[in-house]
């Protein structure tokens, strides 16, 4: 009996180890993916001895870094400070948007295929208009950033509050409620899920939107710094501001993931957890 | 005992004159607390005669009259509960009960600085249905039956005088929908408060209810009506009763008259 017990926590022991060691190999896994990913890199551009002005190896790239920290630095701080003026922007008008549309078939109607459209624009092309209203300048890459990122969270906001469902909504207006009871008791608490989904989209292509805008008119940041060094034929550079963005689009993403998860775990929690017995 | 609901030749017609006749020439009267169940074949517009009673649809002809008024938009007095829980997963529990509270216009005004009797209220139901102990809990913590106990409490915490269920029961297996039967009677029993209980199950109807009304095909209208009469609180010993079984069969008769449109005599 005792031994049988005994065999049956060795199981169990042995069990647990091996999901601790699944646990710690997927937390590994994304920096050994990008580990592998530069090392294949390396190993062909050395291997084949391919020319630095069109694909420099990772160490290329890393010098070019240490080299030109300073203005890297400063103008992707002024990338990041266009892309989260913007990507704010964004946030207040696609939620007060996403409200209104989601809430009012009226609004739907009339706004929607105004959207669309406006959406089907390539940014690019608006970026020369914006210039000749505001000049070079900071406000050309805020506004790029601002109408890149708009729509998804206008769509997600919309989508969380016009789903929610009939049966709650005749419940709460039977008691009386207003329609504004109605949003804030459960259309925006519904559609958070929907906007932090829509978040982790916005805040990345925000991102492109001010880099867009700042190589079409080369002020400052990263766009700007890409453009010199592409003029200059210094390949190692270009991929240098890349790499910073990556890097910063990533750092933002996970912050948004972060907020996402602490303010909205009841939308994922519970998936893989035992219901309570009994009722 | 006074009327309570009053609907008189109400004709209900969705999306523009020839849209789908729901509801034609119904009349109906349910009395101050009392239990009315509601039955008929599947489609006869049971679901619209409770949007017109709470006041969220307005007919498209006759009257309907609650508390002595006429209805013109929604009531403020009732409790809704329907066949999913609909409750809000971001909220615990025990306030998931109080959502009523925060919305009706005689109560939001009062939460604030009477929190501690509404809490005190809302546990008192929760622990009603069986549910103590459990008010800190998620909705995704709780199993469907419990779910469906929680939405009956939040239909009551705000005391309507008047108690709409729209098959709260039918998503639930048998055992924890007989269950509900009994818990739902001990809340009836509780407060008295006026039910009308649109079902499907005729057991349901003849356990739960005073009176169990027949709805004919759509467009709907009330063929037929019976009394229940067998003493309170009922158990499920009841339902096994010939007396019980014998009133279930008549009802399932006209349902079926009613499906293939025959008129039946009582």
């Amino acid at each position: 009996m005792a031994e049988m017990s005994a065999r049956a926590l060795a199981r169990f022991e042995a069990m647990a180890a091996a999901a601790r060691r699944r646990r710690r190999l997927e937390a590994a896994l994304p920096w050994l993916v990008i580990l592998g990913m530069f090392g294949l890199w390396e190993f062909v551009v050395v291997a084949f001895g391919i020319a630095e002005f069109v694909l420099p190896a990772p160490h290329d790239i890393v010098r070019a870094i240490i080299k030109w920290w300073q203005p890297l630095m400063q103008d992707s701080l002024t990338t990041l400070y266009s892309t989260l003026a913007g990507f704010g922007l964004a946030i207040l008008g696609g939620v007060l948007l996403g409200i209104a549309i989601g809430s009012s078939a009226m609004v739907y109607k009339g706004l929607y295929p105004v959207l669309i459209a406006f959406n089907s624009i390539p940014k690019v092309a608006v970026v020369p208009i914006l210039i000749i209203w505001f000049g070079i300048g900071i406000w050309p890459p805020i506004i790029t950033a601002f109408l890149i990122s708009f729509f998804p969270i206008v769509v997600n906001v919309a989508t969380g509050i016009a789903t929610v469902e009939p049966e709650l909504k005749d419940v709460l207006r039977a008691l009386g409620a207003r329609p504004r009871d109605i949003i804030v008791k459960v259309g925006l608490p519904r559609a958070m899920p929907f906007f932090f989904a829509s978040l982790k989209i916005a805040v990345t292509v925000a991102f492109v939107g001010a880099i867009i805008a700042e190589s079409v008119a080369p002020n400052a940041g990263i766009g700007r710094l890409m453009m010199v060094a592409s003029s200059r034929f210094d390949v190692p550079l270009v991929f240098a501001g890349l790499v910073v963005t990556g890097f910063m689009g990533i750092v933002l993403y996970w912050i948004a993931e972060f907020i996402e998860r602490r303010t909205t775990g009841w939308a994922t929690r519970g998936q893989n957890q035992n219901l309570a017995t009994g009722g | 005992m006074r009327p309570f609901v009053e609907i008189d030749r109400v004709a209900m017609r969705y999306g523009g004159v020839d849209g789908t006749l729901a509801l034609q020439d119904c009349s109906l009267c349910v009395y101050e607390g009392e239990f009315v169940a509601v039955v008929g074949p599947s489609g006869c517009g049971k679901s619209t005669l409770m949007r017109l009673v709470s006041g969220l649809w307005p007919a498209t002809e006759g009257n309907v009259i609650v508390d002595g008024r006429e209805v013109a938009g929604p009531v403020n007095i009732v409790g809704m509960a329907f066949q999913s829980p609909t409750l809000l997963p971001w909220r615990r529990i025990l306030e998931n009960v109080m959502l009523p509270l925060e919305v009706t216009p005689q109560h939001r005004h009062r939460l604030r600085s009477e929190r501690a009797a509404y809490e005190a209220r809302a546990r008192e139901l929760l622990r009603l249905v069986g549910l103590e102990g459990f008010e800190r809990k998620y909705p995704y913590q709780l199993s469907g039956g419990m779910q469906q106990r929680t939405s009956l409490c939040r239909a009551l915490i705000h005391e309507p005088k008047l108690l709409m269920l729209d098959e709260p029961f039918s998503a639930l297996d048998v055992f924890t929908r007989e269950e509900l039967w009994e818990v739902m009677q001990d809340l009836w029993l509780a407060r008295k408060p006026t039910v009308i209980l649109v079902t499907h199950d005729l057991r349901e109807a003849v356990f739960l209810a005073d009176r169990v009304l027949v709805m004919s095909a759509r467009p709907g209208r009330i063929i037929a009506e019976r009394r229940v009469d067998f003493p309170r609180p009922r158990t499920l010993e009841t339902t096994y009763s010939p007396e019980f079984q014998q009133l279930a069969a008549d009802l399932r008769r006209y349902i079926a008259a009613a499906r293939t449109g025959e008129e039946v005599s009582l």
